[in-house]
């Protein structure tokens, strides 16, 4: 009988397609029931987000800033109806056109966040973990305390200093944001950190030292592409945070005014005084929207963390290669020699 | 009087990403009581999955079929645990058998004290008073040898030592009565003389307690110590079975010679030193040494108010070109911290290091980096040596690429395909990531990179003790030929006396950072002068029971006299 | 008769008990220069763009008298000179005074801060409840039906922005069912009859009691619930998949399985094994979680009029006071420094590995 399927010979291990091999599809072969289904949905949920954003002009009825058309003007806090699916809002706007509007927005407050942070946080974190010392204590004393600052807070301080208050478009998408990339630089600092710590203790690291290569070809080539395990879910968390602060400003008074840009959090602020009044579109929708997409990004990156930690999945990833020694099993017997 | 395990026809088999695994095929085993059969194999045989089924103990990707009859140790009782149900399998579990794991510091819970960890499975079986149950456990954790156990039964984990744990959880075991002690490689995490002691211990479970003990184990030496009879096994089926002399002397499958005869032993590389000896130039002795140490000390600085940790404590020796030194010592010795010292991983602290006419106390990486294409390291495990990123071909090619032989790795590929040959690798794997190779091939890609600037110097770290015991034997051949061809000093650092043996001209033997013993392998292993080494020789269980029943009266005489 | 040979590990060269008293040492001096690196962040951040002055009053005033208040106020003086003085005024206590009401920003920390820290322990005490033992319970149903509407549950109460939950909670229990108040901690009628008490604490519901009167404990009650829930319905959602990943990850442990061989019920195996351990990293968390909750307060406070540090907080945002904004921050900043410190000491008081 052939060899049982537990040994990789010289010349049978299975190479996978190179589709198969990209990061997002290997992990949703590897998955199975729930965790499947969460990054399913968490896929589609996001999927959703960024065609909406793309695709705003298109799909939004009218503008973000529209208080009127050919038949006159909207009026305000109107129940939904065939020509405002949603409603409108007290100031007169209409709520389905903000809320997809509004996804654009939210997508820039992401978009400018991430970039910020994961560059520097990365870069400092790999810097800080490999060199150690007292730049590295102090590195992290600082990231320490900033990570536990409240983040609202913080992004409160930045806004009255970046925009001194409610301000154009881009005025308040880079107070969310920068506000996000402050309190996130930290994170990823720290993750980066210990996932460098681990790595530089690893025997190829020490290999490579031994060889005699530089600091700066062990940093990039051996070091930083293994460390890089855990950044899909400080990513996605980045993400989710980024759009929460962003509508928590708009919430507080600091957010984009109605005519610059479209924002959720701004919308929510106003429906404020409507909901005792029973008025309920003008809350739910802008508030439904934030949920759906923070929920997205969040699933996705919740089964990724799951996919990517040996103990919390459910099956192992395949066999061990073993040698082949070559040798002939004896024919198989009933019962005991 | 029945038998206390019968396994009939077991087929266990796991879902894994790559599909269905197949880890044990068709085994049909029995264990008798009070007596101890060791089961045997290397990666790969199902060893230590059979064993788990005694005590139901596989995840839930398993599919399990066949039988595996367990009966109480008085006989009233049995029933076959591969469809027990869970509360049966439960009463079963501990009271008729009781598994010892091979790490014991995982298999303790760090944040409870040990007696109440004792005294969780004296009670999960049966009711006892608080008091009842204290008696027990001090009882029992003193017949496996724990000093002051009316203090120490309230200790934590964190306070014993690697063997003291394995005692307690041997302890754990036993206070059940079990009629039969699964042991899963219960040693194989423990220096060679506390390896003794804890085989001395399951030995007096069979005697004393009258257990019976399944042995897993890939160590021959352990089995011609502790087995009255013995099971091969090799990728999931049953190859032989026989007591246990009748195994060693007349192994009848070819499996079983092969494993036999790779398993080395003291006294073999004898020929082969003489070998090497005739071979070398006449004025070899004068030649500048290739390394010297004088007086080395390094010493790891303590923190927020530790002591400092002195490593290597005043050690003098040298290595001259050509030649092969093996440093022999346990854990906490200090080799592997004299092997990264003169790699220059690790500062030395005193004294004086000289690798290839570079001091290197104090020395600057800008003066030693010449130095350093010269030199070549081998790790000690072959799962972590490899960027997994980069192809074996982009590993190899390192050494070449940093010190200017070769602009890329692309560049280097006619000497990338060169080494593979010489380290008897395929081709076509320079082109696979580590992580489809097996760990012996990786270990022969590990040297193919150290040896890639053809180095006067390799340091060998521990090289094959992560290999199993057939692919080690092949490494350890295809060393000797390659240092037979290009005649590099080597360092080879080693616990097990018998691997050094079969490579070294000369060895050094060292005790807690102190060099005790050194000389070549008929003067350190035929006539030990050292205490130290002579124990440490006496604990190695040579893989010969007739020997080795001889060899332990000896053991056992050295250790009463030193009481 | 000789019996172990082999010798304990390092630790023989004693640390005495004393290394949880050095632990604690450590921990302590780190909170200065944590207070300190916060403390100068807001300061700097503040100032990058001038004074507080001009970002309030900019385009309101003419330049003559702006430049007249920003003097008055020390405003133009070199940097450092105002650097030292906020810290100096920080280590006396004073954290400075408020534009708009001319109040000390302590004064204001007094009397709101009460409210606050109720409705926190509220926060708290739901998070507790729900949070801890719905971990559990998920970890236990692992990737079965209960752990998976967990799971989902504790992400949306990660989704759902604060505010809107409050909205949303609002809008049905307050305005649609009518069984809950819209907002305020009390009626007027209560809090009149608490504020009759010699030395009221602030904190209504221990002032309820002391009135003894139950119409004015369940009025109490009554509005604490809705922010309460709010609050604390996010936290919980945190503990939740901490405790879950925390209690899988020791339920995989080698002991575990050790014990599990050795027939302990799987219960127990939970309970004991995986559940212990895994609280220890809890609490280290918990500590960030009080920053995450504190932020969480500002928007539910807001949300339900509830009049705390966090509202007066957003009430000065709208006036543009930002002196006070400073002062609030950075007096919340101290404070979370110093919860995470005792949460800390709380940790390694738990772990055997520290104390011994």
């Amino acid at each position: 009988m052939a060899a049982s399927t537990a040994t990789a010979t010289a010349s049978a291990v299975p190479q996978r397609s190179r589709l198969a091999r990209l990061p997002v599809v290997a992990q949703l072969r590897q998955s199975v029931g729930l965790q499947r289904g969460m990054l399913v949905g968490g896929l589609v949920l996001t999927g959703i987000f960024l065609l909406t954003a793309a695709f705003a002009p298109v799909l939004a009825p009218y503008g973000y800033a529209q208080l009127r058309d050919a038949s006159g003007s909207f009026g305000a806090q109107q129940p939904p109806s065939a020509e405002h699916l949603l409603g409108t809002t007290v100031g007169g706007y209409d709520v389905l056109s903000r809320v997809i509007w509004g996804a654009r927005t939210a997508f820039l407050v992401i978009v400018v966040a991430v970039v910020a942070s994961i560059l520097v946080g990365v870069l400092l974190g790999l810097i800080s973990g490999y060199f150690g010392g007292w730049l590295d204590r102090i590195m992290v004393m600082i990231a320490d305390a900033i990570y536990a600052f409240p983040s609202l807070l913080l992004a409160i301080v930045l806004a009255i200093v970046i925009s001194g208050g409610q301000s154009s478009m881009w005025g308040g998408i880079f107070a969310a944001a920068l506000s996000i990339t402050v309190i996130f630089i930290p994170q990823y600092l720290r993750v980066t950190r210990s996932e460098v710590i681990r790595i530089k203790s690893e025997a190829f690291v020490e290999s490579a030292r031994v060889i005699g290569a530089g600091h700066v070809r062990i940093m990039t080539r051996h070091v930083l592409r293994n460390s890089t395990r855990t950044l899909p879910l400080i990513l996605t968390l980045n993400a989710s945070e980024a759009i929460l602060t962003l509508a928590g400003l708009g919430f507080l008074g600091f957010g984009i005014e109605p005519t610059a840009a479209a924002e959720w959090g701004y919308d929510l602020n106003k429906s404020l005084s409507d909901v005792t009044a029973g008025i309920w579109w003008t809350s739910v929708f802008p508030g439904l929207a934030i949920v759906l997409v923070v929920l997205g990004l969040t699933l996705v990156g919740e089964s990724l963390n799951d996919l990517a930690d040996p103990r919390l999945r459910k099956r192992a990833a395949g066999p061990e290669p073993v040698e082949d020694l070559g040798v002939e099993l004896p024919e198989q017997q009933e019962g005991e020699r | 009087m029945n038998d206390v395990v019968e396994i009939r026809d077991l087929t266990v088999s796991f879902a894994t990403d790559a599909g269905q695994v197949q880890a044990v095929d068709g085994v049909s085993l029995s264990v008798h009581p009070g007596e101890v059969l060791a089961v045997v194999g290397e990666s790969g045989s199902g060893k230590t999955v059979t064993a788990k089924t005694i005590l139901g103990l596989l995840p839930e990707t398993a599919r399990v079929r066949g039988a595996v009859v367990l009966s109480s140790k008085d006989g009233t009782t049995e029933g076959d645990v591969v469809t027990m149900s869970g509360a049966r399998l439960r009463q079963v579990r501990g009271r008729d058998a009781a598994m010892v794991f091979q790490e014991p510091s995982t298999a303790l819970n760090p944040v409870y004290p040990v007696g109440w960890q004792i005294i969780e499975g004296l009670r999960a079986h049966g009711k006892y008073t608080k008091a009842e149950a204290r008696a027990k456990a001090i009882d029992v954790m003193r017949r496996v040898g724990i000093p002051d156990p009316e203090e120490r039964i309230d200790h934590y984990p964190h306070q014993f030592s690697g063997g003291q744990k394995q005692r307690i959880v041997i302890a754990q075991a036993l206070i059940l009565d079990p009629g039969v002690i699964v042991a899963d490689e219960p040693t194989t995490a423990l220096d060679v003389t506390v390896q003794a002691e804890i085989l001395d211990l399951l030995r007096r479970c069979r005697d004393e307690f009258g257990a019976a003990v399944v042995l897993i184990t890939h160590n021959m030496g352990v089995v011609a110590d502790l087995a009255d009879r013995v099971a091969v096994m090799y990728q999931g089926k049953l190859v032989e079975q026989a007591p246990v002399r009748e195994l060693f002397a007349t192994p009848r499958e070819p499996y079983t010679q092969q494993l036999l005869a790779a398993v080395p032993r003291i006294g073999e590389g004898l020929a082969r030193a003489h070998e090497r000896a005739a071979r070398r130039a006449d004025d070899w002795a004068q030649q500048t040494p290739v390394v010297q140490a004088h007086d080395l000390r390094i010493v790891y600085p303590g923190r927020f108010r530790r002591p400092d940790f002195v490593a290597v404590d005043g050690v003098d020796l040298a290595i001259r070109p050509g030649e092969v030194l093996g440093l022999v010592g346990e854990s906490g010795s200090g080799k592997t911290t004299i092997g990264r010292a003169m790699a220059g991983l690790t500062r030395v602290s005193g004294g004086s290091l000289q690798v290839l006419g570079v001091e290197l106390r104090g020395v600057h990486e800008r003066d030693f980096r010449p130095v350093r294409g010269r030199i070549g390291f081998v790790f000690q495990d072959p799962a972590t040596s490899f960027n997994p990123l980069l192809t074996i071909a982009e590993c190899v090619a390192e050494p070449l690429v940093v010190h200017g032989r070769a602009e890329n790795p692309a560049d280097a590929r006619t000497r990338v395909d060169e080494l593979l040959e010489a380290v008897q690798l395929p081709k076509a794997f320079g082109a696979r990531f580590p992580h489809e190779l097996s760990g012996g091939q990786r270990q022969r890609a590990s040297l193919a990179r150290a040896l890639a600037l053809d180095p006067e110097l390799l340091i060998a770290d521990e090289p094959t003790s992560a290999l199993d015991v057939s692919v080690q034997a092949r490494v350890l051949d295809l060393f000797d030929e390659l240092h037979r061809e290009l005649g590099f000093a080597a360092l080879f650092i080693s616990h097990d006396l018998a691997v050094v043996d079969m490579l070294a001209d000369r060895i050094a033997v060292l005790h807690h950072g102190k060099l005790v013993e050194e000389g070549t392998g008929d003067e350190v292993l035929g006539s030990p002068r050292d205490p130290y080494t002579q124990r440490l020789l006496a604990s190695l269980p040579v893989p010969d029971p007739v020997e080795q029943a001889g060899r332990r009266a000896e053991w056992e005489r050295l250790r009463a006299a030193e009481a | 008769m000789s019996v172990a040979v082999d010798t304990p590990p390092e630790t023989t060269t004693k640390e005495s008990g004393g290394s949880l008293g050095r632990y604690i040492l450590v921990r302590a001096l780190l909170i200065i220069p944590t207070v300190f690196i916060l403390v100068t962040t807001v300061f700097l951040l503040m100032r990058t763009t001038g004074d507080p002055i001009t970002a309030s009053q900019g385009g309101r005033l003419p330049p003559d008298q702006l430049a007249e208040r920003i003097h008055a106020a020390g405003y133009d003086r070199p940097l450092i000179t105002q650097y030292l003085e906020y810290l100096g005024g920080i280590l006396r206590g004073d954290f400075g005074t408020t534009l708009s009401d001319r109040r000390p920003v302590t004064e204001v920390l007094l009397t709101f801060g009460s409210a606050t820290l109720e409705l926190a322990i509220y926060a708290l005490i739901v998070a507790f409840l729900l949070g801890i033992p719905l971990g559990r319970l998920a970890a236990y149903h692992r990737d079965k039906a209960p752990d998976a509407v967990l799971r989902v549950s504790a992400i949306l109460a990660y989704a759902t922005p604060v505010f809107f939950a409050g909205l949303l909670l609002k809008l049905i229990f307050s305005v649609w069912l009518g069984v809950l108040p819209v907002a305020g901690r009390a009626s007027t009628r209560a809090e009149l009859t608490m504020q009759k008490l010699d030395n009221p604490t602030g904190i209504y519901l221990i002032d309820a009691i002391r009135t003894g009167d139950p119409a004015v404990i369940g009025d109490v009650l009554t509005h604490a619930v809705l922010p309460a829930l709010t609050l604390g319905l996010l936290t919980a959602g945190v503990f939740l998949r901490l405790v879950r990943t925390n209690v899988i990850s020791t339920f995989g442990a080698g002991y575990v399985e050790a014990a599990r061989s050795r027939g302990v019920p799987e219960r127990r195996l939970l309970r004991k094994h995986a559940y212990k351990p895994a609280l220890i990293p809890i609490i280290t968390v918990i500590g960030l979680q009080i920053a995450l909750l504190l932020g969480g307060a500002v928007l539910t406070e807001t949300t339900f009029e509830w009049k705390g540090l966090g509202f007066q907080l957003a009430q000065y945002l709208q006036a543009r006071d930002f002196v006070a904004v400073q002062g609030i921050v950075a007096v919340l900043a101290v404070i979370v420094a110093l919860t995470n410190f005792i949460v800390d000491v709380i940790a390694a008081l738990i772990d055997p590995r520290v104390r011994y």
